[in-house]
């Protein structure tokens, strides 16, 4: 399955017409540890660039962009009880939601993640 | 300069030390055409301590202190004892001086303190969790709106006919600049709060509904059946309480369904002081905790596993999430939350149940004696310390000339509720354990006189 | 995602064999420091520190059907056992009595006892906020007087006084310029902050309903000025700045930026968080300021009190002056002091926003910062801003070495310095500086603010600090920045000496404990 990256630091991952999104292990790392996370309920319709999540760390609140369009299917309730797994395994089961993409073309702007690993070196 | 450590020749070492010639090299950056080169003129210069205790104390001379006669003002201030150990303690250094508790590892005492104080104000209002304080109710009770309308994603907020009408003027000043839909009119002098009425007006729109309680008239208003209302409804209830000496008698308004409590704390520990500083309680459900305003302390442990205590959920407020924090609030009350919570603990369940009966009873006294007075109606059948009559005459003229007479009557309506000629005639009367049978009856009198 | 630029990360030390050898005594206690519990664990509902009348049983209620039928659960405490615990508790607790509280942005003086002694005048303290105006001269007087200072000291028009604290009086000083503008129906959208604003600055404009976008700033420190000329237009309701700014510099071309925002008829907040800097000696108003608000508990002396109660005046300018919120002071032709409330604000100040606190702020506060200014004078206070801006200026000098002072090249600092962590070994940062400095027995600098700099570390002495104390805190903060330059990994676990080793508030986030219970009591003990 393809995963697409972006310069906010988000993944993404496609299956058909659905994708899973979350952040990257460089940006839990930034964050340090991670005390709560929102996530969009299934239904909430995104723009490409909305606000679509909150990640919270004791010292710090980022919000995390819908990279794509799409109508949300599930928000990851596990992180409601258990926000260290976006710590332990951001780019797996701390996942935070999955959407319907309502325009798949979107996704050629995004990185890949030989791109993304570049980005992150140029950002030092 | 008594609170300037430097001398000239500390000043001339550290000078040479930056390598600058003067202090007033120091301000290049200022454009010379707004740098002043002398002390501004229209001010006095420097004092000595006893010129300015002589200075002070002339002015403080000028007004009438409430302990120097027949005391019975309340409309959101209450005149209580506070014992002298709670300004002793307060004025400790360790307090006074310190600042917000950045620095948790060597600001346990004032965690510790603010822990000890959310906890005693969730139990006094029967709530889950209560946050560090707030600047006052009035402020506090604003807060409560926008955070109901966070909660609801709704917009309009009804507010009682007994809400204090100056916590209902900060309402309204500020739905002014949000948008926010807001519903109030002044009471009227009877003894029902009109809770049916205002229960029958929430709507699918309606964010919360905010009740004082008592309200400003000293009525009792049932809670329980607007909180009913207003959830089946996908309302709030936001309950009010501007005199916390109340809940030693009356049931928490958390137990009868409020969602959120605010109110004002000044009646414990912190004195009247014309208005300010006071001290804003803020309480609620747990389930709402990131909506909420304010600091809030936490317990946690340190790294051998001691308790302790830090400012947590810190990424609800200014300094992290800026343009979308919960509110604007930084600084909150702290010292008189001290003063607050060490007033509590001196009372205790025992001291606030028997505190609340010494208020009422002489309240009590105070309504019956008063409403014997010819003319007069007493307007509330409950009330707790503080109630109304209504007279046969404007009230505001008796205020005045009973105040130049050394007795300070109670609150004119009319100087609450300007718009409402409806109350002219109202006297809003507040009676505390400070008040003696020897000045109900100098009220009683003067009343009478006036009145003659 | 935006990512955590500031670089503010609490973390506990990971590693193990380091942990404090605990000073092992049997309860704990190390000597003048005592373990203290909670009200709630030492208290049991029998005990009381009041005495009063016991309640009779039956006797006449007109509480109808509200009486309370359940206890509230709250502790008690007989007098002797209240002063122990409240003084032990106050014994972990650094505070400016004790040594030098160098916060920058938060101005942590001295706290003259005159002022509380004064404050407690019955005559102050004992006084209703709604007696009759007769019976209220000399309170109403204090508001006028000080009212005179301020006004005076910032060469503004007026000055509202009822603002609670410093975010409050934003607030106030915000809504006048809102309230200016629907005068002139004009709807704007956007208020201007500059990218090192304090958080209160963007919260305030977003309450307010503005949208917040920010002008960055310039190599020295300072906001860009040819950016934020781009960037005015008519839908700019107002530019917010802090003047000196918070990464202690003062705004060269402020006048020049006043009359930028002036042209398109904007306004010009100024938050007066720094106002100590310059008092007495550069006056708000001829920088073109509209509005500032003042914290009377940093220029002016009046106690943080663990975080609070603040004051925040708001000195306005002629054009926002008649938006200025209720109550009002005013003199009247007889030479009375009034109060415009409600009952005659439509025909004495028929423009004025409305209320924004239920009296008249906080008097409390306004008796001891006259007492303050007047024991100053205008030639003192001049002194007040000279030796603040004298000692920052020193540390500044005396630590530009050890530490990355990233605009110490621009010239003098004003009334604070600001480091960051450039030069810290990897693996150490401004948080294990901070600890360290702990354990030598100072209070640390302000960190991670302003959020322009990453590792910031904000030093604010103050002009209540001798030359002697800030000799010993900077050789105490040359010996923590050497060590943390060096990769002392030791920093790590400081404090050691503290009344509490770091805390866990990674935890404390997670799961919050806000109040207390017997079940968290019970996890405790476990």
């Amino acid at each position: 399955m393809p995963r697409y990256f972006t310069s906010e630091h988000e993944w993404i991952e496609v299956e058909g017409s659905s994708a899973t999104i979350g952040i990257t292990d460089h940006a839990q790392e930034q964050l340090g540890d991670i005390v709560f996370v929102e996530v969009p309920g299934p239904g909430t319709t995104l723009a490409k660039g909305a606000e679509a999540a909150v990640v919270e760390s004791v010292k710090a609140a980022s919000d995390v962009y819908s990279p794509v369009s799409g109508t949300v299917s599930e928000g990851n309730a596990a992180l409601a009880d258990e926000p260290s797994l976006v710590n332990s395994a951001a780019e797996g089961e701390g996942w935070f939601f999955k959407i319907e993409l309502s325009d798949p073309g979107e996704l050629s702007d995004l990185m890949d993640e030989a791109a993304y690993k570049d980005f992150l070196v140029e950002l030092g | 300069m008594r609170y300037l450590p430097l001398n000239e020749s500390d000043r001339s070492e550290m000078l040479a030390a930056i390598g600058a010639a003067s202090i007033e090299e120091l301000f290049a950056d200022v454009h010379p055409s707004v740098l002043l080169d002398k002390p501004i003129e229209g001010l006095p210069l420097h004092a000595s301590e006893m010129a300015v205790e002589r200075h002070m104390e002339a002015l403080a001379s000028r007004n009438m202190a409430a302990g120097q006669g027949p005391f019975f003002l309340g409309a959101g201030a209450y005149r209580h004892h506070v014992p002298a150990l709670v300004d002793h303690l307060i004025q400790r250094g360790e307090f006074l001086t310190a600042y917000t508790p950045y620095q948790p590892e060597i600001a346990q005492g004032t965690l510790q303190m603010l822990f000890e104080f959310q906890s005693q104000v969730a139990r006094l209002y029967g709530c889950e969790i209560a946050n560090a304080s707030m600047y006052d109710g009035s402020t506090a009770t604003w807060e409560a709106v926008t955070m109901a309308r966070r909660i609801t994603k709704r917009d309009k907020a009804l507010l009682a006919d007994g809400l204090h009408p100056h916590y209902a003027a900060n309402i309204r000043t500020m739905a002014r600049f949000t948008r926010d839909r807001i519903v109030h009119s002044a009471p009227s002098l009877d003894p029902d709060c009109g809770l049916d009425a205002l229960a029958a007006s929430i709507d699918e729109e309606t964010s919360c509904i905010v009740v004082q309680y008592p309200d400003v008239l000293g009525r009792l208003p049932d809670l329980a059946v607007v909180a009913e209302a207003a959830h089946a409804k996908g309302a709030l209830l936001v309950a009010v309480v501007t005199e916390p000496v109340t809940l030693g008698a009356l049931a928490t308004p958390g137990e009868l369904g409020a969602d959120i409590v605010v109110g004002e704390g000044q009646s414990l520990g912190v004195g009247l002081q014309f208005g300010g500083p006071y001290l804003g309680l803020f309480a609620c459900r747990e389930k709402h905790v990131r909506h909420m305003p304010g600091r809030l302390c936490g317990q946690t442990t340190d790294v051998e596993g001691k308790p302790g205590y830090v400012l947590t959920l810190s990424t609800r407020e200014q300094h992290i999430r800026r343009e979308k924090a919960t509110s604007n609030i930084c600084t909150n009350s702290g010292l008189c939350a001290l003063a607050f919570s060490i007033h509590m603990t001196l009372l205790g369940d025992k001291g606030l149940t028997a505190l609340a009966a010494e208020n009422h009873r002489l309240a009590i006294m105070a309504a019956d004696r008063l409403a014997a007075l010819d003319g007069v109606r007493l307007v509330n059948d409950t009330f707790f310390n503080e109630f109304c009559i209504e007279l046969p005459v404007d009230a505001r003229p008796v205020v005045r000339e009973l105040a130049e007479e050394g007795v300070l009557a109670g609150v004119a309506l009319s100087r609450l509720f300007p718009g409402a000629p409806q109350l002219a005639s109202g006297l809003l009367v507040a009676v505390t354990e400070t008040t003696t049978p020897e000045d109900i009856e100098m009220l009683a009198r003067g009343l009478e006189e006036k009145l003659a | 995602m935006n990512a955590n630029s500031s670089g503010w990360r609490p973390a506990m030390p990971a590693d193990e064999e380091t942990v404090y050898p605990a000073g092992s005594t049997h309860t704990g206690n190390r000597a003048l420091m005592v373990e203290e519990p909670l009200i709630f664990e030492i208290s049991n509902s029998l005990n009381c520190g009041v005495d009063l009348p016991e309640p009779e049983p039956g006797r006449p209620s007109r509480l109808g059907n509200l009486a309370r039928d359940r206890q509230l659960g709250l502790p008690g405490l007989s007098q002797p056992e209240a002063v122990r615990h409240y003084t032990r508790l106050s014994r972990q607790n650094y505070a400016i009595d004790c040594g030098i509280f160098p916060l920058g942005s938060c101005t942590m003086k001295h706290n003259p006892r005159l002022n509380e002694q004064v404050a407690r005048l019955k005559g102050f303290a004992d006084v209703h906020p709604l007696q009759p105006e007769g019976s209220v001269q000399g309170a109403l007087a204090v508001i006028d007087e000080l009212a005179h200072w301020l006004v005076t000291l910032t060469g503004m028009h007026s000055v509202a006084m009822s603002p609670k604290a410093g975010a409050h009086g934003e607030l106030c000083g915000i809504l006048c310029i809102r309230a200016a503008l629907e005068a002139r129906g004009e709807m704007r959208e956007v208020v201007l902050v500059p990218e090192s604003a304090h958080g209160t600055n963007p919260a305030t404009a977003a309450f307010a309903g503005y949208r917040v976008e920010t002008i960055p700033a310039t190599a020295d420190g300072r906001i860009d000025l040819g950016a934020l000329r781009q960037r005015l237009g008519t839908d700019v309701a107002a530019l917010m700045i802090t003047n000196p700014n918070t990464c202690g510099l003062f705004e060269r071309d402020m006048v020049a930026i006043s009359e930028a925002v002036h042209a398109v008829g904007g306004y010009v907040y100024c938050d007066g968080a720094n106002f100590n800097a310059i008092v007495g000696r550069v006056r708000p108003g001829d920088l073109g300021v509209d509005a500032m608000h003042i914290n009377l508990h940093k220029t002016f002396s009046t106690p943080h009190g663990g975080g609070g109660p603040g004051s925040g005046p708001v000195v306005l300018s002629e054009a926002l002056a008649p938006f200025a919120p209720l109550p009002i002071v005013r003199r009247t032709a007889e030479g009375t002091l009034t109060l415009i409330e409600e009952e005659t604000a439509e025909a004495d100040a028929p423009e004025s926003f409305g209320r924004m606190t239920a009296f008249h702020g906080q008097m409390g506060m306004f008796t001891r910062a006259l007492s303050y200014m007047l024991s100053h004078g205008a030639d003192g206070l001049r002194q007040v801003s000279g030796d603040a801006v004298l000692n920052a200026n020193y540390v500044l000098r005396s630590l530009e070495d050890v530490l990355d002072a990233p605009y110490a090249h621009a010239g003098p600092c004003m009334h604070e310095a600001l480091f960051s962590d450039a030069k810290v070994a990897e693996g150490i940062s401004t948080l294990d500086i901070a600890k360290g400095l702990i354990d030598e027995g100072f209070h640390p600098m302000t960190m991670y603010f302003p959020l322009v700099v990453h590792g910031a570390m904000l030093v604010e002495p103050t002009e209540t600090e001798s030359k002697a104390t800030l000799d010993q805190f900077i050789a105490a903060m040359r010996s923590v920045a050497g060590r943390a330059n060096d990769g002392d990994t030791s920093l790590l676990q400081a404090p050691l000496h503290a009344p509490r080793r770091r805390l866990d508030e990674t935890g404390a986030a997670r799961k919050p404990v806000l109040v207390w219970s017997e079940v968290s009591q019970f996890e405790r003990v476990e």
